[in-house]
């Protein structure tokens, strides 16, 4: 009598154990597909317009500055903003050349998406900057190295614009492409595309 | 007696107090004060969200007679 309710116990207790370690297999499949998301904002730097890498440049700085990790990796027309200042015309074909000449490089030459106005409409926005002392895109770029944000470049874009890596700016990271791209979105609890 | 070192940011727009907060900050020893000055009205609620981002401690924030905003920080440990 005594016996037959101790090997129903045992019963009773494996099928317990094997329960339990079941449903820690399965949390352990859980936690490491799970992501986990760094204090940090990554930028994708598609627009190369003033009035976007503006933005670009003071989010990702204000972001160091508030101890986050940043990056920014810049690709298509962003790309134009990291061409050093005085690289005039890039590229090997003449299409590239032309998209050079149409893109001035720099932060410096950047164009307005509305009000261009030949040049006139950044004009007019530099002068208020400078009024109202808010730092231009390419003193804020000097500003992000120095507090450690992380400038990618795109390799796809780069090779597209015919853009070497001695064309854009001293500091900036190794090129990449679009999975490390998103590897650097996927573990950012802040990521935008601008 | 502890002083607070002075960051004196009057006239600079967004985001430049906390550029040059933060900079200040790199230098220093956890538990440092630092006094900053600015005119930006939009620091009012930019240096509480920094000091919550960043995990250093507001202490004060104030205003003062020639309308200077006035926050007292303390770096992290």
């Amino acid at each position: 009598m005594i016996e037959v309710a101790i090997t129903e116990e045992r019963a009773e207790l494996a099928a317990s154990f094997a329960d339990l370690l079941q449903r820690v297999e399965a949390l352990e499949a859980g936690a490491a597909t799970q992501i986990v998301k760094k204090n940090k904002l990554t930028i994708i730097a598609w627009g190369g317009d003033l009035d976007r890498i503006w933005p670009t440049t003071i989010l990702a700085t204000t972001a160091a500055a508030s101890g986050m990790e940043s990056s920014v990796f810049f690709t298509f027309w962003g790309l134009f903003a990291i061409v050093k200042p005085g690289v005039r015309i890039t590229g090997e074909n003449w299409m590239q050349k032309m998209m050079s000449v149409m893109n001035p490089g720099s932060a410096q030459k950047a164009k307005l998406s509305h009000y261009q106005f030949l040049g006139a409409g950044p004009a007019m926005f530099k002068k208020l900057a400078d009024d109202h002392r808010v730092a231009k895109p390419e003193e804020l770029i000097a500003t992000a190295q120095d507090l450690g944000v992380r400038l990618i470049p795109c390799q796809m874009t780069m090779d597209l614009l015919g853009l070497r890596r001695e064309d854009l700016l001293d500091g900036l990271e190794e090129p990449i492409g679009a999975a490390t791209a998103i590897a650097e979105m996927r573990d950012a609890a802040v990521s935008l595309f601008i | 007696m502890i002083t607070a070192t002075t960051v004196d940011a009057k006239g600079q727009s967004c985001p430049g107090p906390l550029v040059s907060l933060a900079k200040a900050l790199q230098k220093a020893a956890p538990g440092d004060l630092f006094e900053l000055l600015a005119t930006d009205p939009g620091s009012r609620s930019d240096v509480p969200s920094w000091a919550d981002l960043s995990g250093n401690e507001l202490l004060e924030s104030s205003t003062l007679e020639d309308g200077t905003y006035r926050y007292l920080i303390r770096k992290a440990a």
